[in-house]
Order: C-alpha cells, then structure tokens, then sequence
C-alpha cells in the first residue's frame, strides 16, 4: 500500500519537506490509539529532527467518534491563527474526554481569537480540507487509525517508537542521512 | 507475508459468484441473488470483537456514502453469530449488514476460498461482484493486516458500466 498524494505544502509539516524522511499520520483525535501513538512519535520527531518531515492528516471515523471531526476542524481553525500543533497537542493531551466544551476549553487555553475561532470552524474551505485528508487516506489504503507512512509506503508496524526508530534508521541507511544523530 | 497460499486458494475474477443465504439476525435471512443487478462487495473478516476501533469494517462504514455511489452494496460475513453481530453493529454504528457463516461453520467462507482452517476463522478476504454475479475482483490480506477500502473503491470504478464511471465529475 502506498501513498497516493505526497507531502505538500498543503499539508501540516513540521520540518522540512524535503527531509530525507517523510512520516504521513492519518489520525483522529478521539481514537485511544492515536492517543497511545503521540508521545511515542513526538519522541520519534524530536530524536530525528532535521532528518524527518512530518505530516498530519485527519481520518476522523464519524461513526465511532461523535467528536472526531469537530476536533479535526478545531485543529485546522486554529491553524488559522497559526496554533495547529498546539491544538494537535491538546486535543490528543484529552483524546479521551473530549467533547464541544472539552475543546472549546483546549482554544482558550492558546488564547485564541475565539470569534474567529467560531467562525472559522464553520469554514467550508477548511471542511474540505479535513474531507479531502479522508479521501485520500482511503485511497491510499489508511485501514485503521493511526495508519503511518513512511516514505510514501504504509507501516504495518506498532506505532511505537522502538519499532518506528529502527524503521526509520534502515530508510536512512538507504537513503543516505545527512548527519548521524542516531546510531 | 503470510498471505501467499490464501491468495492461491481464493475466488479469481471472472468466476461466477457462489450463491448463498445466510442469516443477518434471527429472524432475517439475505441471499447473494438478491442482490442481481447491482455490484457486491464481500467483507470475509476473522472476528466482530477485534481489539483495534479503526478496523476493517470501520473503515468500510465510513466510506459507504462512497460506495453506494457505485450502487454497491456490502455484506461482511464472518463466522461469528448473530447475536454477536447485532451486538457489535450497535456498537460501532455499521450501516450494512453483517452475514452469520456460523451453521455449518464457515460453509460459505470455504466457497470462496476465504476460510483459514488452521483458526477456525474467515480470512480477511475481500471480493467486488459485478451486477451479473461474476466475481470482478478478488483481494485477501495477511490475518494480522487490515486491508483498506482502496483495492475495492479501484475495481468498483474501473467495473464496465460504472454508474459512478459514467455519471461522475
């Protein structure tokens, strides 16, 4: 399975696109095991660094998890006040009692412009941008939540950081990394 | 990985699809040729209780608004029975109907070559039957990996006479 649409530049990154190594996340924030996967990959972020570029993209399951997609467009209005990965964290921090005033509570707490906020989750650009992630998550073969490429190709691994590490240190050794922070 | 001889013994395309009748809850029974005319997707999956929530029939309930742009319609069919299934299509919310292979177990499941013997379970096993009952495409995935919705939603819209072919943007 691999994936079908790139990073891009309509996607959110952290580090550099052309990072030797691209990490894509298809997650929903009320699912517990996209929780249990945020500190791992956060460890996995940190460690790699300068190595690794790595990309959101919701996959909110609407029928298991009443608030998935409420939380999905709350990260991406709040990316419009450019607070995404602090609301990415904060919605994964309460992954398990999220509801309306749960995350409503996570915008105030970055003091967000919360007019705007409002506003903003309503926004029909930003709902196509959370169902454009969807579709290309399905079609790229997303079977479950989280479900993690790296490199374009779907990892079929536990989304923990001893098997992401040692997955990521034999692409670098192929691809050839640019420094050796990792051994 | 594992995979290689279950993907020997499956259907092939271009084989008439077995007929069956089998139970979706106590008192109801559905049969393939029901459902002539329209393409079918079967979802063969090893158990209703797995421990993942984003599992396989998950992913199919999401993506039902899309395929029923096809004019398919799906059945998941498992080994499980029917008590089990309407217990776990309450619980997560599934929006097709989930097919008892349970008496004798697992008879429908051996039809198609999607039954794993050595666990007494279906395979997870995925076949897309055009409007004529011909099998038009086959897939099945390694027992610990869910396939996705995306080898289905390519041959529902690579199927001559797709309406979604025809008729979409």
């Amino acid at each position: 399975m691999s994936l079908k649409i790139a990073v891009n530049k309509l996607d959110h990154c952290r580090g550099r696109l052309l990072a030797p190594v691209a990490v894509v996340e298809y997650g929903d924030y009320q699912c517990p095991f996209c929780a249990s996967a945020y500190p791992e990959l956060e460890k996995v972020i940190e460690e790699f660094d300068s190595q690794l570029c790595f990309a959101y993209r919701h996959f909110p399951l609407r029928n298991i998890h009443p608030y998935a997609a409420l939380a999905a467009m709350s990260a991406e209005a709040a990316g419009q006040q450019g607070q995404f990965w602090n609301m990415h964290r904060l919605l994964y921090e309460n992954s398990a009692e999220l509801s309306e005033r749960r995350i409503l509570e996570c915008a105030e707490a970055l003091e967000l412009d919360m007019d705007r906020f409002a506003t903003d989750l309503d926004q029909d650009e930003l709902k196509e941008k959370v169902s454009e992630d969807f579709s290309g998550g399905v079609r790229s073969g997303v079977n479950g939540t989280p479900t993690l490429f790296l490199n374009g190709e779907r990892f079929d691994g536990p989304p923990l950081y001893p098997a992401l590490r040692s997955a990521l240190v034999e692409i670098l050794s192929e691809t050839g990394p640019t420094s050796s922070t990792w051994r | 990985m594992d995979s290689h001889n279950s993907t020997i013994k499956i259907l092939k395309p271009n084989i008439e699809a077995p007929d069956f009748c089998l139970p979706a809850t106590p008192d109801q029974k559905i049969s393939l040729h029901e459902f002539r005319g329209s393409p079918v997707v079967l979802v063969f999956y090893p158990a209703d209780w797995s421990p993942v929530c984003g599992d396989e029939l998950v992913i199919f309930n999401e993506v039902l608004p899309e395929l029923k742009r096809h004019k398919a319609n799906v059945l998941g069919i498992s080994v499980d029975n029917v008590w089990s299934h309407i217990a776990y299509t309450q619980a997560k919310h599934l929006h097709f109907p989930l097919l008892s292979d349970f008496e004798p177990k697992g008879a429908v499941a051996k039809f198609y070559g999607a039954y794993e013997s050595s666990a007494g379970v279906c395979s997870r096993a995925l076949f897309v039957i055009n409007g004529e009952s011909m099998i038009y495409w086959s897939y099945v995935s390694p027992m610990g990996v869910n396939p996705g919705a995306d080898g289905v939603l390519d041959a529902l819209s690579s199927m001559p006479g797709s309406l979604a072919r025809e008729g979409s943007s």
